[in-house]
């Protein structure tokens, strides 16, 4: 358990940002996923935390003591790398226990205590196995198991799901929330499938290209991104964007696009001049189908539908623009045919030139 | 089962692989041969051995292993111990562990020294014999060697490297020659050990001896012993010592190579000195089973 603070930190590989300026608290107990496409060093500032690389600048603390230039064993930290890392000439109750031979631990403490965490997780009929004899989801929780043994005051996991299959995934999903809200302690923890970090995190951090662009609840940050970049990023399908040109006219505000003309507040508008670039984001959830072209907010002619079982996912084409809504219980339309949707204003969301979210 | 296709019709292939097969049977096959036979025989070059050579028996085995003279110096007991001494000194102390301190110290590393040091380390290995043997020689000499000069230089007093210490000059030697194979085979094994093992031994708070003994030597396990094996071998057949000490003084220096040698070219006793090739053979082959032994029970626990 503890607190971790992140204070303007940046990584150079030479001229390469890995990490750029980086600002973040932890709070005790909090459970934070990284996400992000490769490469935008999710990865390096996970490193960083555990001790494995030195940052360039700026200052890690852990508890309010300083940890910046600090050795990986001085952290206190348990670690599950992308590959597992599990020794393949020791078993899985050796592998397990590895952290706590490290420190000198009695054998019969050590037996006690691995027997105990493989119990609670399900693995303490493989303990006499090799690594190479067990299933990737049972290698996985090993590779938990020995990140847990010694109590560490913070986790941290680097894409540890993204070797196992969907089904398997998602299991293990929610095992770790379980096993994380049962232990109560911090954790980072990387990812670059949006569904993970909203599944699992309390609070997401997105980073592109080295920087944290946001950071909040799942929800917060799904409702409401920052940028293009997150609107992007999180959802599946993603938050629909269409670029809009505004229209002022006498106290009134339209955005227009060819295809499209919806009203909003000219509240929400006021910083902007008539005509001004700017970006539509509304979630696909949000559209609404309507039998006529009067109510509509736009219209256009239906590209795929992809009956999902629950929803339907009708993508369709308005100006040369794909544009997707999730449907629920209504009678889809059909391949070819001209369909009206209507958004209601309190669902959208406006970006300005720069992809940076316009706040109501 | 899938068919077996073959590129070339049978004799033709035999035809292409005649070449070869001639050289190996005329020049490795019938000596092998014809030692064994000789080593039951008398013949030699001068003496009635040499007109009418005929079979003794095992008398030439019974010679070298005669209980009262087996371990004088210059017999084939005393040999056998320094040979010994040689193996593990320069072979598996030597250039086995130096290798491997060198292959460590510069694992995941870049920089100018690590690349200096396994330049010359190769360079060590490569260069022909005869060159390095006189290069040593010029090294180790008493009144003008560089060694020697360094040491003045450095105020220390001067070695009599080749007639006081021969044993600790050839053992110098064969580790300084040696040391790049098993340095460059350390390399590659560390090398495919992948990053993330020991940066998890990093982070469970392992230090650098615990690293080593519980995840490097483990994991790098079939590479030694094929080393050890290799360099035993090569060292315990060795001939290059001769060119900088000639087995003197005293025989002090002369391992079992250099007795068959002296035996057999300059005593011209053939028949004792195939006797000891034999046994050397024996040995050498005593070693490859070990080895397939423990390759054998590598991959029986995979
Ligand atoms: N050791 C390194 N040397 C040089 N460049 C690196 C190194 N590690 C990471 N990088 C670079 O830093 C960037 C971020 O990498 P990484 O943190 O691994 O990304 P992610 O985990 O988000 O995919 C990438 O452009 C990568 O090429
Ligand atoms: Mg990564």
């Amino acid at each position: 358990m503890a607190r971790v603070v992140f204070d303007h930190v940046s990584k150079h590989f030479g001229a390469v940002r890995a990490v750029d300026d980086v600002s973040f608290d932890i709070e005790d107990g909090e459970f934070i996923c990284l996400l992000g496409p490769s490469g935008c060093g999710k990865t390096t500032t996970l490193r960083l935390m555990a001790g494995l690389e030195q940052p360039t600048s700026g200052r890690i603390a852990v508890d309010d003591r300083d940890v910046t230039f600090a050795k990986p064993k001085e952290r206190d930290v348990g670690m599950v790398f992308q590959d597992y890392a599990l020794f393949p000439h020791m078993t899985i109750a050796e592998n397990i226990a590895y952290p706590l031979k490290v420190r000198g631990a009695p054998a019969k403490d050590r037996a006690a205590r691995t027997a105990d965490v493989a119990q609670s997780l399900g693995i303490d009929h493989l303990l006499e196995r090799r690594p190479g004899q067990i299933s990737g989801g049972q290698q996985q929780r090993t590779s938990v198991a020995r990140a847990v043994v010694h109590k560490p005051k913070v986790f941290l996991f680097d894409e540890p799901l993204s070797n196992l299959d969907a089904k398997l995934r998602v299991e293990a999903r929610s095992f770790l929330k379980h096993l994380q809200v049962e232990l109560g302690v911090t954790a980072l923890y990387v990812t670059h499938d949006q569904a993970e970090a909203m599944a699992l995190a309390d609070r997401i951090a997105v980073m592109e290209g080295g920087r944290v662009v946001q950071m909040g609840p799942p929800l917060e940050v799904y409702r409401k991104p920052a940028t293009t970049f997150v609107a992007n990023f999180l959802g599946n399908p993603p938050m629909n964007l269409v670029p809009v040109k505004l229209r002022l006219d006498g106290g009134r505000a339209r955005l227009q696009a060819a295809g499209l003309d919806v009203a909003v507040d000219p509240g929400r508008a006021s910083r902007f001049r008539d005509g001004a670039d700017l970006t539509l984001g509304v979630r696909p959830e949000h559209l609404r189908l309507v039998p006529d072209a009067g109510e509509a907010t736009f219209t256009g002619s239906v590209y795929t539908v992809e009956p999902l079982g629950p929803e339907t996912l009708i993508t369709c084409t308005v100006d040369g623009q794909l544009v997707t809504a999730r449907l629920f219980g209504d009678e889809p339309p059909e391949l070819g045919d001209t369909a009206h949707f209507r958004i209601d204003e309190h669902h959208l969301e406006l970006f300005d030139d720069a992809g940076v979210r316009v706040e109501r | 089962m899938p068919e077996r296709r073959t590129i070339l019709p049978l004799r033709t292939g035999l035809l292409f692989l005649a070449p070869a097969a001639i050289f190996v049977v005329a020049f490795i096959v019938l000596p092998f041969f014809w030692v064994a036979v000789v080593s039951f025989t008398n013949r030699s070059l001068t003496g009635p051995g040499a007109l009418h050579p005929h079979f003794v028996g095992l008398t030439n085995y019974l010679q070298l292993f005669a209980p009262r003279t087996f371990l004088q110096p210059g017999q084939f007991g005393s040999s056998l111990l320094i040979t010994g001494q040689f193996v593990l000194f320069s072979a598996l102390i030597g250039q086995a562990v130096l290798g491997l301190v060198l292959a460590w110290l510069f694992y995941r590393r870049e920089s100018w020294v690590k690349q200096t040091v396994q330049t010359l380390a190769i360079v060590a290995w490569i260069i022909p014999d005869v060159v390095v043997a006189f290069a040593w020689s010029a090294f180790l000499d008493y009144g003008q060697g560089t060694l020697n000069h360094i040491l003045t230089g450095l105020g220390l007093p001067r070695v009599d490297w080749l007639l006081g210490v021969p044993m600790l000059s050839i053992i110098l030697f064969n580790t300084w020659r040696g040391t790049a194979f098993s340095m460059l085979l350390f390399s590659s094994a560390l090398g495919s050990i992948p990053p993330s093992h020991l940066e998890t031994a990093d982070v469970t708070g392992a230090n650098a001896w615990q690293k080593l003994r519980d995840i490097i030597l483990p994991l790098i396990r079939t590479h030694i012993v094929t080393d050890l094996i290799l360099i035993t071998l090569w060292t315990f057949n060795t001939f290059t010592p001769f060119l900088i000490t000639g087995g003197g003084p005293a025989f002090r220096t002369e391992v079992v190579s250099i007795l068959t040698y002296r035996i057999a070219f300059k005593y011209f006793n053939f028949g004792s000195g195939s006797a000891i090739g034999m046994i050397m053979m024996l040995i050498n082959l005593a070693f490859a089973l070990v080895y397939l032994s423990l390759l054998r029970r590598r991959e029986a626990t995979r």
